[in-house]
């Protein structure tokens, strides 16, 4: 079927913010998604409320709104640009949700328009329980059978006719607590009543018992003629039990056979069928290890994670494929992107493996579980690819950037073997740590199988992995053994170590004796057609085709790595940026970079692409192949930036500002030299190794101190100590890690924090716009509430802020980026921070602003000027717009992680509110992060000693909004004799009803408790208070600031919104 | 121990002997099935030729009963990774021993996609495992070049007639090298399925007053089958329904005045598009063959394309005009590889005038 000619603009709904399970994953595919749509020539309008994105760019949509997503806008935007057709299955869920939910109330009908890529009835089928259920019965695929009981008795009589063990989830019950497994009458008795009795609707769902079972899921594509094809299938090495989201994976499958790859395959045909999807899908499966009894656990009707994971194991571009489909074409008129030979309408065939990683964000939050379960955790992800299994794992390791290259990086040796095991029986990130150290003590494959039921095909690759580390150990180091610790990618830095040699030393014998890595292609069809798409992997011991390289000028861009928490896909939106820029220049560009979820690691961005681990080693292994004119490290964040040393080394030139000016910045003492030298103050403060040190210097300057280890992002290890006990508990976290630079102690300021990005040619500078932060210092800027133009600063002030950033990047020798933070005190200015790289605000700014800022700065690294490119140096004019960047979260999955916000990053994302007025854009911030606001126009406050006189003002501004304030004991007090109508309310301490019964009765609409510091009884309170709200969806305050934000914006809440189009926001 | 895989344009790959350390010499050609490496080990459609796993890991789930036929029937087996220790519900032992047991040499260890691509570039071509050291490349290229795999399906066909009882329709099979799968789905279908040896005679079949003819897949080059294709020719005036598979479609094709030729590399694997022009609708089949009917050559009166690779365009299936006879060129009993077109055995059932 030809292109349906009736589609000629398309509206397309973004995923919104980055939270743990929706990220950047949405944006490749968005972007891609977009892109093929233009190359058809339609016209897109793109709604997306997250700035940081690449779909949300000009040069992707011809219209683009960074508004709220919420029914009512898309609705507005409907009616505004009339487009005939909406694609919803490229935003993850919230997309087909915002689809559904248009399409239900007859919204779309009533304006003649269509959904494209699914229909209502499709997403139903999915997506609704019973209606799923019923379909996959219809067509005869099992589904474990579950049913709903309000009795013990109906639990007993339901579980006879299905079988033990069964799973019991009661209904609304905290994180699924009261919940488990019975393996019998009397543990399904016990487990059925408690949870009853816990669950508030007394109502518990009991369902067959599949954990354990190996998870496998299939992507699978159909068009409008039915064609279909599974694009890959994917194999979890955590059984079902684990989120696939936070498994570790590895595609294609290993351990089934042809029978049940088969089997699969064709259950998920069928059900692709049924649904009548047109387009992608992704469908779960857990299958029985000894039989081959299946289940579906579950079938995503649009594009997701797993999609983008799938693309870029096999380089099948499902999201393009998928906007084709949209437009009416079938599988076999659409072109392989990758062999341009063949088409659509093909199974990619892999000669190689691929393994996916988790990025969990333990590291951020110490407090929170490590234990895995059905609810996703992990921020991001990394993927590798080998023509072995051990290899490919050996690379995604090291791709985390989590302080691990081998099984040996978590120690598990100090463990009795009694406590082995039980750590066997744990289900967290570090598992394949602990099988490792069991196999180190020869405990055996069965027994491990027994309690980890993963799957003995890969215990043994483990195995494989620990005798290597035993040869190398114990035995000679000769060229054959060499060769083999290489062909399973074991870095030359763990190979020191175990041989007691140096770095360099294997380095050499390895140069000497030939063994280096080759780079293989990825070519979607195991070298059966001849394929000219530069997407490549390395591999030990094998045949070099990485193709020559052409005359130009070649650039190395190297990547930002997993999405973390404090480098998110901002990083991703300039490192790609930086790719176009220096193509448009005319250079050759090459790519590095591991993260699957990315437009980076998309095949068309760069001339190449190498999906490779960024450490040292791997790249300078593409270095010496591909000899690039220069790196660019500025726009891949912290994980580019630490390899410029080595990059240098290699005799790589870095691109823009020196590396020894990017060091002035992070050390201490030169940068004080800096500061003395340009006339800039900042907090007093000095450099510590040991918490003796750091107290002294705290005494020497007076508690409050702002404590942090020295080259990091995101503020990790960042507090504020207010005494003795606090800085030796600091100290310890930061030095859990060992430090090769000192430990920053400063002075606490308390003031407005300002944030300014710029472009600097190495003379003049051009500052977009200067952001103005609602919190006061204390809470991370990746954190705060982030206003441009800075709303309340002085025209002096603003003055010396451009003044000082020239300054600053003048005496840095900046040439591309910087980004400094302020703080403002009493209009004075101090320097909190200088980085002379991208930051998290470059893309937000960018737009809001209409310079294009990354393109500006590589631009400059090539030799352009500001001036020359028709700039005028300084600050910029101010644009017509307020932009407000508003922190997302995802503590709610995050089990037992503090919420309180101070100096460490923890928000996820971020979204945009643009108006042309402060309170609408302020309105518009809190709406597109999910705070719906009002409901029942209750509330809690429970504030610290020191915020209680704010609180009256914020406590009044709510009362006058109609909200009814709940407060414990010394907060209601203290409103109340300064004139707040409070209801006193017990502490959760106290008898029932408590502040704990408000908060579960779910009739509470915001949370605004200030943590007090210390781990005291009043802490931990709040510490509960905190979690509650959060597991339950209420909004929870931490800072006074953002409480009277959220006052403005509920005081200005209209429900007409202005739309801005950023795509006509003009170039300044 | 060391073996070396010796090309016909004196490509040398060393790797580790796995297996018999017999030397062979044989047809080199690649599958590009990521599993089933069993059920393409016992294909008896690769009697004759040395199979190159293009998929790195082979052996993961060890032998397990998915065999097509009694034994293996490759010349030599090449793969990059054998599992060690492979891990299954079902597994029964190692490809490993597997190969010992039947004698099969091969080799492992060498880079398999420098092979495949080598063999995409310059064609199928024929070459030597060994595991002598002392090999002399001027002794044994002339040998290679000389090698030819000749008439196969003798080799392969099964011995005397035998009978999968059923009480549908009656179906006899004219086994050329049949996969195992054909005649199950044919059974799980109901059918009395009756399978003859590669040489009997038409008359000997039609005396038996089947409901439809099977023809199955097989080895080899299709023009060195010269009886057979005379008995075929038989078949085909005898107005009884014909459904024929891969070697079977050919001959088909060869005993109504059509031509085969050799293609550059073949298709073997689980992944090729094929497009039913009736319908154009597209379906992922299983494959493997090394020739292909030359749709130039077909007399329109006689036969008409049925299905076309959406890859290379190369012909995939035949109707004949006038009769109940269609013939593919790729495997709807899968096995390995995706089960789409099962759907044909039930188009044979229709056209014996059954039911599903």
């Amino acid at each position: 079927m030809p292109k349906n000619k009736d589609i000629k603009k398309v509206l397309v709904i973004g995923s919104g913010p980055i939270v743990i399970g929706q990220a950047a994953e949405f944006d490749y595919a968005g972007t891609q998604a977009c892109r093929s749509l233009k190359e058809e020539g339609i016209e897109v309008v793109l709604v997306n409320s997250n700035p940081a994105t690449i779909m949300t760019d000009k040069d992707i949509a011809d219209e683009v709104y960074i508004e709220p997503l919420t029914a009512k806008v898309l609705e507005q935007i409907i009616i505004k640009e009339k487009p005939d057709s909406v694609l919803p299955t490229l935003g993850g869920q919230a997309g087909l949700n915002l689809g559904m939910e248009l399409a239900e109330s007859g919204f779309l009908e009533k304006h003649g328009v269509k959904l494209i890529g699914t229909t209502a009835e499709t997403i139903f089928k999915a997506e609704d329980r019973q209606a799923f259920k019923d379909t996959m019965e219809k067509i005869g695929e099992p589904c474990a059978p579950s049913q709903v009981v309000h009795n013990v008795e109906d639990g007993i009589k339901f579980t006879n006719t299905i079988g033990y063990p069964v799973v019991l989830r009661p209904a609304y019950t905290l994180g699924g607590s009261g919940g488990g497994i019975a393996h019998n009458e009397t543990e399904l008795i016990d487990i059925l009543s408690n949870g009853l009795r816990l669950s508030r609707v007394g109502e518990v769902l009991v369902e067959r018992c599949i954990a354990g079972w190996k998870e496998i899921e299939y992507e699978v594509m159909r068009d409008a003629n039915g064609n279909c094809i599974t694009v890959c299938n994917m194999e979890n090495i955590d059984p079902v039990g684990v989120h696939t989201g936070d498994s570790i994976v590895v595609a294609p499958s290993q351990t089934l056979g042809d029978k049940e790859y088969q089997m699969l395959r064709t259950s998920a045909l069928n059900i692709i069928s049924e649904l009548n999807i047109t387009g992608g899908c992704n469908v779960q499966y857990a299958l029985h290890p000894e039989t081959f009894e299946y289940c579906v656990i579950e079938v995503n009707p649009r594009v997701s994670r797993s999609s983008a994971l799938a693309s870029k194991a096999t380089g099948y571009p499902i999201a393009k494929v998928a906007a084709k489909i949209a437009l009416g074409y079938t599988l076999d008129e659409i072109k392989n992107a990758i062999t341009g030979k063949t088409y659509a309408s093909f199974e990619p065939m892999l000669d190689y493996c691929v393994v996916k990683i988790p990025r969990l964000p333990f590291d951020k939050f110490i407090t929170a579980k490590r234990t895995l379960t059905t609810q996703m955790k992990a921020t991001g992800e990394v993927m590798s690819i080998c023509n072995n299994f051990e290899g490919a794992l050996m690379k995604a390791i090291r791709s985390l950037e989590q302080h691990v290259d081998s099984l040996l990086s978590y120690d598990f040796s100090k463990l009795s073997d009694e406590e082995l095991q039980e750590q066997l029986h744990v289900v967290d990130d570090r598992r394949i740590w602990v099988i490792a150290e069991a196999l180190r003590r020869g405990v055996s494959y069965d027994k491990i199988h027994e309690i980890t039921k993963i799957d003995k095909w890969f215990i043994d690759k483990l195995a494989i992995l620990v005798e290597m580390e035993q040869d190398l150990k114990t035995k000679p180091l000769t060229v054959e053994l060499l060769k083999e610790a290489k062909r399973m990618e074991f870095p030359d830095k763990v190979i020191a170590e175990l041989t007691g040699k140096s770095e360099k030393e294997i380095h050499d014998m390895r140069y000497e004796n030939g063994i280096v890595a080759a780079f293989k292609m990825v070519d979607t069809c195991a070298a059966e057609f001849e394929a000219s798409t530069p997407y490549y992997y390395s591999v030990f011991g094998s045949e070099n085709e990485a193709e020559e390289t052409t005359p130009k000028k070649k650039v190395l861009v190297l990547g930002s790595g997993p999405i973390r928490i404090g480098q998110g896909i901002e990083f991703d939106y300039c490192s790609v940026h930086s790719t176009w820029a220096f193509a448009k220049e005319g250079w050759e560009t090459v790519i590095v970079n591991n993260n699957p979820e990315t437009v980076s690691t998309d095949f068309d961005i760069a001339d190449k692409l190498y999906f490779e681990p960024l450490t040292l080693e791997d790249v300078e292994a593409i270095v010496k192949l591909e000899k690039p004119d220069g790196a660019v490290v500025q726009f891949g964040g912290q994980t580019a930036i630490k390899l410029t040393e080595s990059l240098m080394k290699m005799g790589v030139k870095i691109l823009g500002t020196k590396a020894e000016d990017v060091d002035a910045a992070e050390d201490r003492e030169l940068f004080d030299e800096i500061l003395e030298k340009t006339g800039i103050p900042r907090a007093a403060g000095g450099t510590v190794f040991t918490a003796e040190e750091a107290k002294e210097v705290a005494h020497r300057l007076g508690y409050p101190v702002l404590v942090r280890p020295s080259y990091v992002l995101g503020g990790q290890g960042m507090k504020i100590a207010y005494n003795d006990e606090e800085i030796e508990e600091f100290i310890g976290i930061i030095n859990r890690i060992a430090q090769d630079h000192p430990i920053l102690v400063d002075k606490y300021l308390m003031g407005k924090e300002i944030e300014v990005d710029a472009v600097c040619d190495g003379t003049d500078i051009l500052i977009p716009g200067i952001m103005e932060h609602i919190e006061r210092t204390g809470v991370h800027s990746g954190d705060s509430i982030s206003v441009y133009p800075a709303p309340t600063i002085s025209d002096e002030v603003r003055e010396m802020l451009v003044e000082y950033t020239k300054r600053l990047a003048q005496a840095l020798h900046v040439v591309g980026l910087i980004n400094i933070q302020f703080i403002v005190m009493d209009e004075q200015v101090y320097v909190i921070e200088v980085n002379p790289r991208s930051s998290r605000t470059v893309p937000y700014i960018s737009k809001v602003t209409g310079i294009p800022i990354v393109d500006l700065a590589t631009k400059v690294i090539i030799g352009n000027t500001i001036k020359g490119m028709g700039y005028t140096p300084g600050l910029a004019p101010t644009a017509d717009y307020i932009a407000i960047k508003m922190p997302v979260f995802s503590f709610e999955k995050l089990r037992g992680a503090e919420i309180s916000l101070g100096p460490e990053m923890k928000s996820t994302g971020e979204c945009l509110g643009i108006a042309k007025t402060f309170d609408e854009a302020l309105y518009k911030a809190f709406l597109g992060a999910g705070v719906q606001l009002p409901k029942y126009k209750q509330m809690i406050m429970t504030v610290k000693d020191a915020d209680k006189p704010e609180a009256v003002g914020v406590a009044k501004r709510f009362a006058a909004l109609g909200y009814k304030i709940y407060a414990t004991r010394s907060t209601a007090k203290y409103l109340q004799e300064h004139g707040v109508d409070a209801l006193r309310v017990n502490k959760i301490t106290q008898e029932s009803p408590n502040v704990m019964d408000l908060i579960l009765g779910h009739k509470i609409d915001l949370v605004i408790d200030t943590p007090t510091q210390g781990n005291g009884d009043k802490n931990r309170d709040g510490f509960l208070i905190r979690r509650n709200a959060i597991e339950t969806g209420v909004y929870c305050i931490t800072a006074m600031d953002t409480a009277n934000a959220l006052a403005t914006s509920l005081e200005n809440a209209q429900s007409e919104l202005t739309l801005v189009d950023i795509a006509t926001v003009k170039n300044i | 121990m060391k073996a070396f895989l010796i090309l016909e344009d004196g490509n040398v790959f060393t790797g580790t002997s796995i297996g018999s350390t017999r030397e062979v010499i044989s047809e080199i050609v690649f599958n590009t099935s990521m599993t089933g490496y069993l059920e393409v080990l016992t294909d008896p459609s690769y009697a004759g030729q040395a199979v190159v796993m293009t998929y790195p890991l082979i052996g993961n789930y060890g032998i397990t009963p998915d065999m097509e036929s009694g034994r293996p029937w490759v010349d030599g087996y090449i793969v990059r990774e054998l599992s060690r220790m492979p891990s299954n519900f079902r597994c029964e032992g190692t490809i490993q021993d597997f190969l010992k047991k039947y004698d099969i040499p091969g080799i492992a260890g060498i880079d398999t996609r420098a092979l495949t691509k080598l063999l995409r570039e310059k064609g199928t071509m024929n070459g030597m495992i060994t595991t002598d050291e002392n090999y002399n490349l001027d002794e044994i290229i002339p040998k290679l070049k000389a090698y030819t795999t000749g008439n196969v399906v003798d080799k392969v066909t099964c011995e005397e007639k035998s009978v999968l009882p059923g009480k549908g329709k009656k179906v006899a099979l004219l086994d050329l090298g049949a996969k195992r799968n054909i005649a199950q789905s044919l059974n799980k279908r109901g059918c009395e399925v009756t399978i003859y040896p590669a040489h009997t005679t038409a008359e000997e079949i039609l005396s038996t007053n089947p409901d439809g003819i099977m023809l199955s897949n097989g080895p080899g080059d299709p023009k060195e089958c010269k009886e057979i294709i005379a008995e075929i020719r038989k078949l085909y005036e005898s107005d009884t329904p014909i459904f024929a598979i891969c070697l079977g479609h050919q001959l088909m094709a060869l005993a109504t005045g059509a031509d085969t030729y050799h293609l550059k590399y073949g298709h073997r694997g689980g992944n090729h598009p094929v497009k039913d022009l009736k319908t154009n609708r597209v379906y992922i089949s299983s494959q493997n063959h090394g020739y292909a009917v030359d749709t130039n050559t077909l007399d329109e009166k006689i036969a008409k394309p049925a299905f076309v690779n959406v890859n290379d365009g190369t012909n995939e299936g035949l109707e004949y005009v006038g009769k109940n006879i269609f013939t593919v060129q790729f495997h709807p009993e899968a096995c390995p590889g995706p089960q789409d077109s099962a759907y044909l055995f039930d188009r044979f059932i229709e056209m014996m005038g059954g039911t599903k």
